[in-house]
């Protein structure tokens, strides 16, 4: 019998060279996910894959419902049905304590950084060794540090988040997020609100890290210059379906007007139904 | 007309009653699960860290010195002086230590340790989770497969549960030796002879009704400043209206339960 993805030992960048992302093992599978809020249906049959060692960028605008599926991934929200396998088990069915075990192996960058105030830079960075481990903290505090070498923020050990600029939190929180040296990445938003060559670096961090660990990394963002930079495959969402997950060039070819519209920024066109507008206006429609 | 006004009054009445029920059953969640993470965390390799819970009783307990010291001992001055002026009226004041002592060991300590304990560090928690809340600091624990309630609730609550007794016996303390030194001076009683009197005043059983009642205002401390904390939407603002919900909801949770225990264990 072949041993659960969760517990074999991840492939390495250099073992994936070569192997066609379609032939790569899933690492993540998310099937027919459909979530509500109250009334409101916000994820519609989404469906969609992510192979080990690829960079898969989750687009849409606003409300296209990818900050909802990123936290159903993370696990922080029940999905009213579908499945969501993560390293060969479904989230969505296994225990708290299982999904422990998983989440020792994700990673998670947030767009806000998350860094706890209270901790200085490297105790934020060293918490999930100090959780997780038995390592002395002199190893631990060794650890956290070459991840802040990587992140290039040597130095700063003990600066606390407050006196950090935007894109050091941001580094930050990718340090702390491969600290375990996770098999999955998440990055919310990693260059939104950051200046263009702050932004490029963070973009080139990400790919450098895939690079050098062979890991699977999951973005979602709406910044179309760092998708077209770092995605191997773009998963466009719009109103909580999925429109199409394919390469950069395929999606830039992509003819549907709302993926078009998305990548030459340009708002929709509403068409509203008469009846649907005098209720808005009398306030018997409400979103 | 009238009658729809009504179904909307009653309408309110019952979410704010399913609000408050659902309240309660997280605040016993949260207990139930702050007290197995305590027990059990070790052999789940979560233990709850002492260095938490040190931290926690630092702030709690003390920090809260000088402040309980103020108040327990105005409060120990002032029951002297209302008692004096009370028993004079049957010439009685040499009996205002039985009073003073009884009144300060079963009622006002545990009492003032309470509101100012819920003032001081329940709002601080509430205001501190409620502030990781809005910035993803919760989530980041959740998804670093950190128990938030084992790493943000356990510690805060065993710190109280320790430090909040151990100040209702301090403020005890301050406010029958604050009172003494007043009565002294009034009556021209020694302090010594004080001393005596509140020994023999205050028996055992009556420490222990101001403790249990420390017990369970910790609990109500601590688990209304996290509920409050945890619910908290809307940014800064939010953080704010939860805050003030807190100390509000703490203090009258305070005296509400503080009345029911005289009630039960005093008739």
């Amino acid at each position: 019998m072949a041993e659960p993805a969760a517990t074999r030992r991840p492939p390495t960048a250099a073992e994936l060279e070569g192997i066609p992302l379609d032939e790569r093992e899933a690492v993540i599978e998310v099937e027919n996910l459909v979530t509500h809020y109250g009334d409101r249906k916000i994820l519609k049959d989404v469906s969609l894959a992510v192979r080990q060692g690829e960079i898969l960028v989750i687009m849409g605008g606003s409300g296209s419902g990818k900050s909802t599926l990123l936290n159903h991934l993370l696990g922080l929200l029940k999905p009213t049905s579908g499945t969501i396998r993560m390293l060969g088990k479904d989230i969505t069915r296994i225990s708290e304590r299982e999904y422990t075990e998983i989440r020792k192996k994700l990673g998670v960058a947030f767009q806000g950084g998350a860094l706890f105030s209270s901790m200085n830079l490297l105790d934020n960075i060293m918490l999930p060794l100090y959780e997780h481990t038995d390592l002395d903290r002199t190893t631990m505090e060794i650890m956290a540090r070459m991840k802040m070498e990587v992140v290039s923020l040597s130095g700063f050990d003990r600066l606390m988040p407050a006196e950090l600029s935007g894109g050091m939190i941001k580094r930050a929180a990718l340090a702390r997020a491969i600290v375990m040296d996770p098999r999955i990445l998440f990055c919310d938003e990693p260059s939104a609100g950051l200046d263009p060559v702050v932004a490029a670096a963070i973009d080139d961090l990400i790919l450098s890290l895939r690079a050098a660990t062979g890991m699977s990394v999951v973005v979602v963002t709406h910044e179309l210059e760092s998708a077209f930079k770092i995605a191997d495959r773009i998963c466009v969402l719009d109103k909580g379906a999925v429109l199409t997950i394919a390469s950069v060039p395929e999606v830039k070819a992509n003819p549907d007007p709302r993926i078009q519209n998305l990548l030459n920024r340009r708002t929709e066109e509403e068409v509203l139904d008469p009846e649907e507008y005098l209720r808005r206006l009398t306030g018997e429609s409400q979103s | 007309m009238a009658q729809a006004k009504a179904i909307g009054v009653l309408e309110r009445i019952g979410r704010a009653v399913a609000a408050g029920m659902s309240e309660l059953g997280f605040g016993a969640v949260l207990l139930g699960q702050a007290l197995m993470w305590t027990l059990m965390g070790r052999a789940r390799r979560q233990p709850v860290r002492l260095s938490a819970v040190v931290k926690e009783a630092t702030d709690i307990g003390i920090r809260a010195i000088p402040i309980v010291t103020i108040m327990s001992g105005t409060i120990g001055i002032m029951l002297a002086i209302q008692g004096i002026y009370s028993l004079r009226i049957f010439g009685a004041e040499s009996k205002v230590t039985l009073g003073v002592a009884l009144s300060i060991v079963r009622e006002f300590g545990p009492l003032i340790t309470g509101i100012l304990v819920a003032g001081r560090s329940g709002s601080a928690l509430a205001a501190r989770l409620g502030t990781m809340k809005i910035s993803q600091e919760i989530d980041a624990l959740t998804v670093m497969g950190i128990n938030p309630v084992r790493f943000l609730v356990a510690p805060p609550l065993l710190a109280a549960l320790v430090m909040i007794p151990a100040l209702t016996l301090y403020a005890d303390f301050i406010g029958l030796l604050a009172a003494g030194l007043y009565i002294s001076v009034e009556l021209g009683q020694t302090l010594a002879a004080y001393g005596f009197d509140v020994v023999d005043a205050v028996q055992v059983p009556d420490l222990l009704h101001g403790l249990g009642k420390s017990v369970l205002f910790a609990l109500l401390i601590v688990l209304v400043g996290v509920i409050n904390g945890i619910s908290v939407t809307g940014g800064a603002e939010g953080v704010g209206r939860m805050t003030t919900r807190s100390v509000v909801h703490a203090i009258s949770a305070i005296i509400i339960t503080d009345m029911v225990f005289v009630f039960v264990t005093t008739r």
